[in-house]
């Protein structure tokens, strides 16, 4: 039965590169928000491995498939969205409705139509409002009792509600620069922070090839030119980009496998709707943050997008054009 | 209350708008539909397997409705019984038709069949018999992989995992035939369920279909048929025929005697009750008995021949004598003319003779006259 | 150097040439060869000798059963023993002629000496009609009969003759050796081919992990105008006969179409040198360069053997079956066929024997696709494997055609890549046999209606013509 050989690439192989390239994003919060995100971390990536594993044996009855590391991708993502000094208990319910219901309700590993770790997310966002927006500011090494602060984002939202000029001005000095946002000097999610640690992980993805570069570009690209659209300037654009679940985003939630469409002339389509929406949900939405709300929105359309956008087909335009 | 209210009038408006259209759009599109082929389709079964050769229960339906009789429509999976119920509904008559079940026909089992490959493919049996001749030396048999169990809709047939082979469950199946169709190495054939006794069917087969030569058949399956033909020799019923170096036991004419399961050499024949003692083994009181009825028949039989021999020689002696008859009475008819035309020359002859010796004492008696005168 | 390669998809399994240093040998000629009858695609050859024949190397012993099918001779010389079914490479029984060797006496019309001969004296019927008579088939392994080949269908204008060195399976190295052998004869073969189509260019695509063979063929090349030779980045399925169009010329076979429609005709290395054989030498195809490897065979080969020797024994000669042996395959590792036992006989188009080791030649448990699409990134022809294999094994073949399961190459690109592990092809393969089989009755169907609606409209033209 041919071919009789075979790539050396596996899932677990791909998973495991995942891990290793989030590792760069998992250290600077580890470095910036010190204990609460090793607590907040080991607690999401231990419950999702548990919950998956005892829902395979003892609900669906097959045989688990924990070894696939793909729990453990999940509980790191979810983590990454999650603030520092979240209650570990809120983490739990994260992971299992990530698990539960974003992953294995829909037959496991692979039938998923949502992201899990944005299934989790969104869930405790919208049902754990007050603890899920309580950022602490990075640099702030506790888990309980550390200092808050509002996000760039949040402070976006509120420089465009600001009625006087001069109440806008005195927000945009809160901002963090560009430089700080990129380095991750500022108040966030534990895993969105640091965008140049998240760069160097996509730079390994590509390198190892487990991603291809059209969802994550065309996000960037797309967000980018919305935010000019939509008023926030050359550097205000640049600092939507940096900030925010954007990078985090783009990079390893809309480039899952299950969940973003199978060619790359889909994947163009669907990350340029993503990092659209994204601004436009941030501009005008009820939160500040969008990038959740924009994934999970083109994940329901991937489907659609496989089914009108084909792959390039060897031999077929010249057919046509005859 | 006006709340309530307001929310109530508005909801019985959108219910009675909706209502109307829906009314509206099923009058004007009504599809006018023989109300038979809801009631024949209400006593089918609902299986929807296809085992009919229609699409689905609704198409056997239809068809019955259509059909001027029904004979050749037969839902399997319902039976005579459903069979007589739409009869009933059509007033037409039910065909009779046996109730089968499908039969495995390869017994090359894991300790039979060794393997000199492994298959290590997709999980189907279609890609499997794409791919190469086999796992074993045997290009025939049964694959092991399931695609029969795949097809099943009632459960009714699983691989064993010890044997290899897949087993049918004679009470769940109902002769769809969509293992035939989905077994690619045709192995499953859908035979007559056979003649009840005492609650048990009985039915012969053979477990094979392997068509190499006897030797070849042998290395590669223990339990193969080598299309010796003993089978064949045993049968009174004209059942088995042997083709291609492999038996096959034609359901319509078996009687299920049995006479031939324990003939086989190679175990390939397989019945559903205990079959008869094996004859090369008897006891040696049935030995005698069977012997002194071997010479009863012998001694009828040279009766028979003599007596045979007896008529056939008379008849033929009849015929003889009939065929000498024959050749006396055209030498008679030949002969004839020629004795008469002797008889009347010699009559002249002798007449003429006669004259000449009347004459002749006439004239001696004239002249003694003329003497006695003178 | 300007490497070129074909523009969709592809993959990199490890090359492992193991063989590739290693020179033509000439293997032993058996004691008793069996020929198969059906060496060629399409209908098998009759066999015309009985048993008890003498034959001599090079007495035809099968005639073409058909159109698409060729002359099979005799590669030895001695007494036809039997005509019997044998197995090929799969375990399924073919006929084949067995004879049992008695010295080694060739036909008198055979040319054996070494000389090369550059001019080429048939014309292009004749240089057909040769070929079709010494038995010459496809030598990358889909033997294909080439007279066919070489005679496209007049709506066709050939353009250029694509020389397909590449050898992009892994393991294999005939093609790699029979270059570094036979350079000249390749080049003379490729001028009779260009003859044969009416054509003056020809292009020799050879993979960048030849450079030896590359540099030989450039060398060579300039006596020969008209023909040169592109090296090829490394990426497999480049071998596949409308990818190297694609690399080559840039051109893509259309859809449903012959590859003949871009103007080029695609010969493999192998079918050239054989080819200069028939007509220059008048040689029937009667022996070709096959690779005996594997990583743990004592020396991997490359031997001269002849049709119808026994692959066990060609197996001895590179060092006896490793105890390690999990399979033998037919071909290389991408698209070769796994042999059920070592009891077949070497045809014609057997490139290569391949033994793999236990740890590599069982393939691992499959596990739920998690659409990565790096089956869709890999595939040469376009098309969504993951999709197209499950459509196949829920026998959805109507969506199957939507998605134009009938383009695929079989070339396993998507197989190899599954990080899951799915038989991709093993279902694909099914699938697309289905729908071509749909496709060819639709086919008959609709010609039978052009047929019956033609015959109707000439009896209505006719029947007022009467009235």
């Amino acid at each position: 039965m041919s071919p009789h050989v075979h790539t050396a690439t596996t899932v677990q192989s791909c998973m495991r590169d995942v891990l290793i390239a989030l590792a760069p994003a998992l250290i600077v919060s580890f470095c910036f928000f010190g204990l609460g995100a090793v607590l907040v971390t080991l607690t999401s990536v231990a419950s999702c491995v548990l919950f998956e594993f005892l829902i395979q044996k003892y609900i669906l009855k097959v045989t688990p498939s924990v070894s696939d590391l793909s729990a453990i991708v999940t509980g790191v993502l979810l983590a990454f969205n999650l603030p520092s000094n979240i209650p570990l208990w809120i983490v739990l319910i994260g992971a299992l409705v990530a698990i539960g219901i974003g992953k294995m309700a829909f037959g496991g590993i692979g039938c998923n139509i949502f992201n899990p770790a944005l299934v989790g997310r969104v869930f405790l966002l919208i049902a754990y409002p007050v603890q899920m927006t309580t950022w602490p500011v990075s640099g702030s090494m506790g888990y309980v009792d550390v200092e808050t602060a509002a996000t760039p984002l949040a402070l976006f939202t509120q420089w465009f509600a600001a009625e006087t000029p001069q109440a806008a001005d005195a927000i945009m000095a809160q901002m963090p620069s560009a430089l700080d946002m990129l380095l991750g000097v500022t108040g966030g999610a534990m895993g969105e922070v640091s965008a140049l640690a998240l760069l160097v992980g996509f730079c390994y993805l590509l390198w190892r090839k487990v991603i291809t570069w059209h969802a994550p570009i065309a996000i960037f690209v797309a967000a980018y030119i919305m935010a000019l659209i939509c008023g926030y300037g050359w550097m205000g654009s640049l600092q939507m980009l940096l900030t925010g679940g954007m990078m985090l985003g783009a990079i390893f939630m809309a480039t899952d496998y299950t969940t973003s469409p199978m060619n790359n002339k889909g994947l163009l389509i669907y990350g340029c709707f993503i990092g659209a929406l994204t601004i436009l949900i941030r501009r005008f939405g009820a939160y500040p943050e969008g990038m959740s709300f924009a994934i999970l929105i083109m994940n329901a359309f991937t489907p659609i997008i496989n089914a009108y956008v084909k792959p390039t087909r060897f031999g077929v335009v010249k057919a046509a054009k005859k | 209350m006006n709340l309530i209210l307001i929310a109530l009038i508005v909801l019985g408006v959108i219910g009675a708008i909706g209502a109307l259209v829906l009314h509206v759009v099923a009058k004007k599109f009504y599809v006018y539909e023989d109300p038979r082929v809801g009631q024949v389709e209400e006593v089918l079964p609902g299986a929807n397997c296809g085992g009919c050769g229609f699409p689905g229960c609704h198409g056997m339906a239809d068809a019955c409705v259509k059909a001027s009789s029904l004979d050749g429509l037969m839902c399997p999976v319902g039976g005579a019984d459903v069979m007589a119920k739409v009869a009933g509904i059509l007033g037409m008559e039910a065909g009779a038709a046996d109730p089968k079940l499908a039969v495995v026909r390869c017994n090359g089992d894991t300790c039979a069949r060794p393997k000199r490959a492994v298959y290590d493919g997709a999980k189907s049996c279609a890609v499997a018999n794409a791919t190469f001749a086999g796992e074993t030396g045997c290009v025939f048999g049964c694959i092991g992989l399931g695609d029969c169990v795949e097809a099943c809709q009632f459960d009714a047939i699983h691989i064993n995992e010890e044997r290899g082979l897949p087993e049918v469950d004679a009470d769940k199946c109902v002769a769809c035939g969509a293992c035939v169709k989905a077994c690619p190495k045709l192995v499953i054939e859908l035979r007559k369920k056979g003649r009840v006794v005492q609650g048990n069917a009985r039915r012969v087969w053979v477990e094979c279909i392997n068509k190499d030569k006897g030797g070849v058949a042998m290395k590669n399956c223990k339990n193969a048929c080598i299309g010796c033909g003993k089978c064949q020799k045993v049968c009174k019923f004209d059942a088995i025929t042997i083709e291609n170096n492999l038996s096959y036991i034609d359901p319509e004419k078996c009687k299920a005697c049995g006479m031939c399961v324990n003939e086989c050499p190679t175990h390939a024949i397989h019945c559903t009750f205990t079959p008869p003692a094996p004859k090369p083994k008897p006891a040696p009181a049935e030995k005698a008995a069977e012997k002194a009825a071997v010479a009863t028949t012998k001694v009828a039989e040279a009766k028979e021949a003599v007596k045979e021999a007896v008529a056939a020689k008379v008849e033929e002696v009849k015929a003889n004598v009939v065929e000498a008859q024959k050749a006396v009475a055209a030498k008679v008819d030949e002969v004839k003319p020629k004795v008469e035309a002797k008889v009347e020359e010699v009559v002249s002859d002798l007449k003429e003779k006669a004259s000449a010796v009347v004459s002749d004492i006439k004239e001696k008696v004239d002249e003694v006259k003329t003497s006695k005168k003178d | 150097m300007n490497m070129k390669t074909f523009k969709l998809g592809g993959v990199h399994p490890a090359a492992n040439k193991l063989s590739d240093k290693a020179p033509v040998e000439v293997a032993a000629v058996p004691a008793e060869v069996a020929i198969p009858m059906a060496q060629n695609l399409g209908a098998p050859s009759k066999p015309c000798v009985q048993k008890g024949d003498k034959v001599k190397v090079g007495t035809v012993i099968g005639e073409p059963g058909g159109f698409l099918s060729s002359f099979v001779h005799s590669s030895v010389s001695g007494t036809v023993t039997k005509v019997d079914n044998v197995h090929d490479a799969t375990g399924k029984n073919v006929p084949a002629v067995f004879i049992k060797v008695e010295g080694d006496e060739w036909e008198e019309s055979i040319d054996r000496s070494t000389e090369l001969k550059k001019d080429i004296s048939l014309d292009k019927q004749q240089i057909i009609d040769k070929v079709k008579e010494m038995g010459i088939v496809g030598m990358g392994g889909a033997t294909f009969p080439t007279q066919v080949k070489l005679t496209p269908p007049p709506a066709f204008k050939p353009e250029v003759v694509i020389i397909n060195a590449v050898e992009c399976e892994p393991y294999l190295t005939s093609d790699h050796s029979l270059m570094l052998a036979h350079a000249e004869e390749i080049l003379v073969g490729v001028e009779i081919l260009k003859k044969a189509m009416g054509v003056t260019k020809a292009i020799i695509g050879i993979e960048a992990n030849k450079p030896d063979a590359i540099a030989l063929m450039e060398e060579k090349a300039k006596g020969y105008p008209g023909t040169t030779i592109q090296p090829l980045k490394l990426k497999y399925p480049q071998g596949g006969e409308k990818q190297l169009i694609n690399a080559c010329i840039g051109k893509e076979v259309p859809s449903g179409g012959l590859p003949i429609a871009t103007g080029a005709l695609v010969q493999n290395v192998g079918t050239a040198f054989a080819v200069y054989e028939a007509v220059q030498k008048n040689k029937p195809l009667i022996e070709r360069i096959v690779t005996v490897t594997g990583k743990s065979l004592a020396k991997p080969s490359n031997f001269l053997a002849r049709v119808g020797t026994p692959i066990a024994a060609l197996i001895e000669a590179a060092g006896g079956l490793p105890e390690d042996t999990g399979k033998v395959i037919s071909g290389g590792p991408m698209m070769g066929k796994a042999m059920p036992a070592v009891d077949s006989y070497m045809v014609k188009g057997c490139s290569g024997i391949l033994i793999m080791p236990n740890e590599e030649a069982r393939r691992k448990e499959a596990s739920p696709c998690i659409r990565c699409a790096k089956c869709v990134n890999a595939c040469p022809m376009g098309l969504s494997p993951y999709i197209l294999s499950k459509y196949s094994q829920k026998g959805m073949l109507d969506k199957a055609e939507e998605e134009r399961v009938y383009d695929c190459i079989e070339c396993g690109s998507c197989s190899f890549s599954c990080p899951a592990n799915r038989p991709l092809l093993d279902w694909i393969r099914q699938g697309k046999g289905k729908v071509m089989g749909i496709l060819r009755a639709r086919a008959a169907e609709a010609k039978a209606k052009a047929d019956a609606a033609k015959a109707a409209a000439e009896a209505k033209s006719e029947a007022p013509a009467k009235a």
